[in-house]
């Protein structure tokens, strides 16, 4: 069992890091789509980037951030001695 | 440990299936070339799959209460991953998705972001405390958080209503799939389908349905990827489709940019601009144009003599001619759109939304999408089934990544027959026009036209359906029958997997939530199963039942679903889990409302014109669910805190096993 304080402060932890993985998402979804008409003068590979942000670009980050996710809370579970096995 | 031997063993069995099922494609592939007519191809593939599914149903069938539930909690990460992933794909993605895109360019890209972007949310504020809380449905959830019986009726209707529109839509996808390739009526498909559907949940309930997803997993991944391989090398020399389509993109840029100029173009135009001119006229002349065209067939088909040859055409025309003027309205209106749609020019393919209000509806309709997913309760029973909070985690990056495959991959089979419509149609003779054009106007997916009667194709001739992409391109790419067959295959694994878990929540909604916990909670373990699976048998007759209809309006419900989902589940989740202070009359009154206002704007905007600054109807949510967010808020400040028995729940759900004074799990 964890004290009180140690309860706080790993949901604390857990709570900034939920907001941090939803603010790059919101980023590179919604705010790459307000802006995609600059982005699209931008060509690499033949890809306009603002199109590129929509149909896999977002994407990736996505995949990404999950797995950020699931890391990083594994390690806090082991810093707090709660990991699962 | 024993665990270690189980994921390997699964390994092993996967490799072996997925080994012997690309050694059943080139048997046939072989069989092929030595002259095996295709329509054996096409059954061969049908009956072939639903075979194998079936057997794994056999299988695991199971009478176990945590086994025909929740797939005994044992399901790795990794194939919880595939089978999510499964689940969540439905024939809409595989088949309706690249299409989505070829037609409306980048505001198709809404449907790509908002069904992948869901699961970012599903995996931070869901899918953890759902495992931790650990029970079988999410009705469980809300009974127990809240409290009370009202909380978890309210999840069954929410429940029910959102995976029932879904389920017909699946098993239509099977009826058409099915007919489409082996020539069977309709109705004969969908009851076939059905078949293939039932003998896995019904004999093994969740446990059943999970290891027969994992299966159908491989065969619709295979099947997407094959074909859009051989195109992006028939067109690059590349056979990595993902990287090689921006060539692609570029292509269909050039081109348009001159068709705006094209003479040839402007005149096909031009009379599609007056035909849409001549139907708003029609349209405003309703009923009398209506009664008058009537008539008019009519006498023409008295005027025929019997062995007319034209006869057969008349009579087909009045067939379907409208058999209301209400009916002619909303015909007439349609073919009106068309026309006005293929008198402007193509605008460019990968360009944004320009006017403010664009914006608005694709930012609206990415957010309910993305919202609704991490609401919709076939996915998040799902959670249920792994063995640790720690695997539910890791279970969520693995569904999106096996999502992300067929999502990353679907805008370079868009962008490839996009551009092998303007280098390889546009500009050619009717008379050569290309085999797989010919077929598939055969069935309609292609309309073709000499509008203009100069005898050479004009891109303004063309109207392609959606669906044609994904179905046509293996054809466009020149390889064997044997692949369409594999395509085929594909969209039925992905419309039968997809109904499976939608059946199993309906089913489960019903005999779990409703019958046990409110009606007779003093039945044995083994009758509740029974009783499940009676329910499963009735619930998919009725989705077979409705599905026959073939209602036009199937398609635009599912849309509709995703909006219901997020105004009404995922609020009520979300804030259940992070917002300690919410109690049962802030939840029952924000489902309620965000349900409700929802329901209002979509049959408000849809029937009877309402409009809300511009939103159109599919993004309808976008109202629902800060309703929702708001009034719970608002009135759970207003009443008594929830009792301390609740507040340790959400402790319990918060904090990983051994941090606080362990919960039960049944």
């Amino acid at each position: 069992m964890l004290s009180k304080e140690q309860l706080e402060s790993y949901w604390r932890e857990n709570r900034n890091l939920m907001i941090l993985v939803l603010l790059i998402w919101a980023l590179v979804s919604y705010g790459a789509a307000l802006i995609s008409g600059l982005l699209n003068k931008i060509v690499i590979f033949g890809f306009p980037l603002g199109y590129y942000m929509g149909s896999q670009g977002s994407l990736v980050v996505f995949v990404l951030l999950i797995i950020f996710y699931a890391v990083s809370m594994d390690n806090t579970d082991e810093k707090y001695g709660v990991k699962e096995d | 440990m024993a665990g270690d031997t189980f994921v390997q063993r699964l390994r092993k069995i996967y490799a072996i299936y997925t080994g012997a099922f690309l050694a059943f494609v080139i048997i046939l592939g072989i069989g092929e070339k030595l002259g095996l007519p295709s329509a054996y191809i096409g059954y061969a593939f049908m009956f072939g799959t639903i075979a194998v599914y079936a057997t794994i149903g056999i299988i695991s069938r199971t009478g176990q209460l945590a086994e025909y539930y929740v797939a005994g909690r044992r399901v790795p990460a990794i194939f919880n991953g595939m089978a999510t992933a499964a689940d969540w794909m439905s024939a809409a993605s595989f088949i309706g998705m690249a299409g989505a895109l070829y037609l409306q360019g980048y505001d198709g890209l809404a449907y790509i972001m908002g069904w992948t972007g869901g699961y970012v949310l599903l995996a931070v504020l869901i899918a953890p405390y759902l495992r931790k809380f650990g029970k079988y449905t999410i009705p469980d959830f809300l009974e127990e958080r809240y409290g009370g019986k009202l909380p978890r009726i309210i999840g069954i209707i929410a429940a029910i209503i959102t995976s029932f529109t879904y389920l017909t839509a699946q098993v239509t996808g099977v009826g058409i799939i099915t007919s489409r390739f082996l020539g069977l009526p309709f109705e004969i498909g969908v009851f076939l389908g059905l078949a293939g559907i039932l003998v896995c949940s019904f004999l093994g309930g969740m446990r059943a349905v999970t290891w027969t997803q994992v299966a159908q997993y491989i065969v619709l991944i295979v099947a997407y990827m094959i074909p859009v391989v051989a195109i992006s090398y028939k067109h690059t020399g590349v056979p990595i489709p993902q990287i090689m389509y921006g060539q692609a993109l570029q292509t269909i840029e050039q081109k348009q940019a001159q068709l705006k100029e094209d003479p040839k173009e402007i005149e096909v135009r031009e009379i599609w601009k007056k035909k849409a001119k001549e139907i708003d006229e029609k349209i405003k002349a309703l009923p009398a144009s209506w009664e008058q065209g009537k008539k008019e067939l009519e006498q023409k088909l008295a005027s025929l003599s019997p062995e007319d040859p034209k006869r057969a055409e008349v009579e087909k025309a009045l067939k379907e001619y409208p058999k209301t003027p209400a009916e002619a309205k909303e015909k007439w209106t349609n073919a009106k759109k068309q026309a006005e749609a293929m008198s402007k020019p193509p605008k460019s393919y990968v360009q944004t939304p320009q006017k403010p209000i664009d914006m608005v509806n694709f930012l609206a309709l990415t957010f309910c999408l993305m919202v609704g997913t991490a609401g919709l309760p076939h996915i998040l029973m799902r959670f249920y089934t792994t063995p640790t909070v720690r695997e539910a985690r890791t279970s969520a990056g693995w569904a999106l990544f096996f999502i992300f495959l067929l999502y990353f991959t679907a805008p370079a089979y868009a962008a490839f027959a996009r551009s092998e419509v303007l280098q390889n149609l546009v500009g050619k003779a009717f008379a050569d026009m290309p085999a797989w054009v010919q077929k598939w106007a055969g069935v309609g997916l292609v309309k073709i036209q000499d509008i203009n009667g100069d005898g050479i194709i004009q891109f303004a001739e063309i109207i392609i359906q959606a669906d044609m992409v994904v179905l046509a391109t293996p054809e466009i790419a020149g390889l064997p029958y044997v692949v369409a067959g594999l395509v085929a295959a594909g969209g039925l694994a992905a419309a039968l997997s997809t109904a499976d878990g939608l059946l199993i929540t309906i089913s489960n909604a019903i005999s779990h939530d409703l019958y046990y916990k409110i009606i007779n909670p003093n039945l044995s373990p083994s009758t509740r199963v029974k009783i499940g699976k009676a329910l499963l048998l009735v619930v998919a007759l009725i989705g077979a039942y409705v599905a026959s209809f073939r209602l036009a309006i199937i398609v635009e419900l599912v849309a509709w679903a995703f909006s219901l989902a997020a105004a009404s589940f995922f609020p009520t989740l979300v804030l259940g889990i992070w917002d300690k202070r919410m109690n049962k009359a802030g939840a029952v009154a924000g489902m309620v409302v965000g349900l409700g206002l929802t329901l209002f704007y979509m049959i408000g905007s849809r029937f009877f014109g309402l409009d809300w600054f511009g939103i159109k109807t599919i993004a309808s949510g976008i109202f629902g669910i800060p309703a929702n967010f708001l009034v719970a808020l608002i009135v759970s400040r207003l009443t008594p805190p929830p009792p301390k028995e609740i507040q340790e729940f959400v402790d319990n759900i918060r904090y990983p096993k051994g941090a606080v004074k362990a919960g039960a799990e049944e």
